[in-house]
């Protein structure tokens, strides 16, 4: 038999905050598949970091399993596993160390995981930048001195050095301007395709869902409510949160404006 | 015919800096007619956010700031008049909204107190129960269901919708003719989003209060503005009514921005041109969607 990629069986987190108990996950179990794009969406408070950061190994889940290739992640993971699993988060201003040059970050990827011969790791770094659509010369500057968008692909550059599996992407594009996240999005894609990779993306914005990822899983508070190939979870939502969810984003064209007033009816209707 | 809420003409804005002088605004002319929902809509670094400063007067006592054109609030030039004067527009006449509702609000005083101090700008003599009364009907109007409770709270304690819905009732609190809304809502979640969109366009209706709407979000534009200008590095490239820039987007830039936005109903993520000099092209103007005449240049 083989093993999903990576599987989740009831995984719960619980927060002890100010002597109360927050349930932030609570029993959620779901399987991603080697190289797809699974988009986990929902609004703030609805778990889907807390799921990220247990994949991540950032804190342990409270209850449940989370394996990866078929044997369980321990709470403290070795090298191999943070390795395998990556992230790139939302502002990379803030994820790169702003005293470190482009290059010395990517160098430090590469050194702590070992990869490849050490002589050629300098010249590796050149070729991720490239890679990312960046210039080789980047290596010599400061995340200071890049824009945004060039800093995002600086972030994705570092996850993968240290050739990851699973990239996990929390809102990476939600800072970035729309033309700058149209092509930092495409990166992405193609980067998919041709390294083989699986993301894990999570969002609140549906429009660039629809238009990334191959399953979406809805959260809200903290339950796995739908869970769904993206073409279908478009055509037809089955949970009212979803359906409140695509409607509420704002549509650039007509023909979005009809789709998203088509799936409101059947809310109406439900309701 | 009465003069527009807010008129701009030829408006340049430059910085002295190290380097010598950095212009970001190269001469730009825009109007708000009364009871009119228009949006300035652009990137990061378009100069949309310099434009609200200076229209509330708040960048003209910057030492490094270089201003020139035209700024007329309900007729009356903006450069003519003292700082003192703009100060006194400013929370009565004219207020703005700013993206993150819960850091403009102060957290050591309650939402009552805050109210009562923007209700004294209209009103100094307003006391603190006077105020409250006020304030909780505004409350209401924002669709908020216990105003005594909201009263009584500190920003810490509400959440970013309901912080959010405090913000649009105050600032609306002295009925001003002129609401600026800078990025309102970028910072919450859709569905809250969505809502107070709508309640703040329902109210600002009701109202007949013109709005300067200021925005990165080209869906969120589309949704609320009457009326659209496109702004692309200090120059505006395309204005018009809403329905007929998003039906026909005729600057390149335009289009650009338009084609990079992820449509819910698929078709994947365009091929974008890093920076085109086609952007540069000149004005679009509408048909019948061009600058005010008869004013004096």
């Amino acid at each position: 038999m083989t093993h999903p990629f990576l599987s989740l069986r009831d995984v719960s987190k619980t927060f002890h905050t100010g002597g109360r108990e927050v349930r932030a996950v609570d029993g959620v179990s779901f399987d991603v598949e080697e190289g797809e794009c699974l988009a986990i969406v929902g609004e703030s408070g609805s778990g889907k970091s807390t799921v990220a950061n247990m994949i991540l190994g950032i804190y342990p889940q409270t209850l449940g399993e989370i394996a990866f290739k078929g044997s369980a992640l321990p709470a403290r993971r070795d090298l191999a596993h943070r390795r395998a699993i990556q992230l790139v988060q939302q502002n990379p201003l803030s994820s790169l160390n702003p005293r470190r040059s482009i290059g010395a970050s990517l160098r430090l990827a590469l050194d702590v995981h070992e990869i490849g011969e050490r002589a050629g790791r300098a010249e590796r770094t050149g070729q991720l930048l490239e890679e990312v659509g960046l210039p080789a010369s980047f290596r010599t500057r400061s995340p200071a001195a890049l824009s945004g968008g060039q800093r995002q692909r600086v972030a994705i550059a570092r996850a993968l050095a240290c050739q990851s599996e699973l990239v996990v992407l929390d809102e990476p594009t939600s800072a970035l301007d729309v033309l700058v996240q149209a092509r930092v999005l495409k990166l992405l894609n193609d980067l998919r395709g041709k390294r083989g990779l699986t993301y894990i993306f999570i969002t609140h914005d549906l429009s660039v869902v629809r238009n990334v990822a191959t399953r979406v899983a809805v959260f809200e508070k903290g339950r796995l409510v739908e869970l769904s190939p993206t073409e279908t979870i478009f055509a037809d939502p089955k949970h009212p949160y979803t359906r409140r969810l695509i409607g509420a984003v704002p549509v650039v064209t007509a023909e979005e404006a009809e789709l998203r007033d088509r799936l409101m009816e059947k809310t109406d209707a439900s309701a | 015919m009465s003069a527009p809420t807010l008129l701009i003409r030829d408006l340049r804005l430059g910085f002295r800096g190290y380097s010598g002088l950095v212009e970001v605004l190269h001469g730009i002319s825009l109007h708000v007619a009364k009871g009119e929902r228009v949006a300035l809509v652009g990137e990061s670094g378009s100069g949309k956010s310099v434009t609200a400063r200076i229209v509330l007067g708040l960048l003209q006592n910057l030492k490094s700031a270089r201003i020139s054109g035209r700024v007329e609030f309900e007729g009356r030039d903006l450069s003519r008049l003292s700082g003192r004067e703009r100060h006194a527009l400013r929370g009565t006449r004219m207020s703005m909204i700013f993206q993150d509702p819960t850091s403009s609000l102060n957290p050591v005083y309650t939402i009552a107190t805050q109210f009562h101090e923007v209700l004294k700008r209209a009103e100094p003599r307003l006391d603190l129960a006077g105020a409250r009364r006020r304030a909780a009907v505004a409350l209401a109007d924002v669709a908020i269901t216990e105003p005594e409770r909201v009263l009584d709270s500190y920003s810490f304690q509400l959440s970013g919708g309901m912080n959010q819905r405090v913000m649009i009732a105050m600032a609306l609190a002295n009925e001003p003719s002129l609401l600026i809304a800078d990025e309102p809502g970028t910072a919450l979640d859709v569905t809250v989003q969505a809502q107070t969109l709508g309640l703040m366009r329902d109210l600002v209706a009701r109202h007949g209060t013109s709005v300067l709407f200021i925005s990165h979000n080209l869906g969120v534009v589309r949704e609320f503005a009457d009326r659209v200008y496109v702004i692309y590095k200090g120059r505006i490239a395309e204005q018009g009514p809403t329905a007929a820039l998003f039906e026909d987007p005729r600057h390149p830039y335009t289009r650009a921005l338009l084609s990079a936005v992820p449509r819910i109903t698929g078709g994947g993520i365009p091929e974008i041109e890093d920076a085109s000099e086609s952007y540069f092209a000149p004005l679009v103007v509408h048909e019948g969607y061009g600058e005010p005449e008869g004013v004096r240049p």
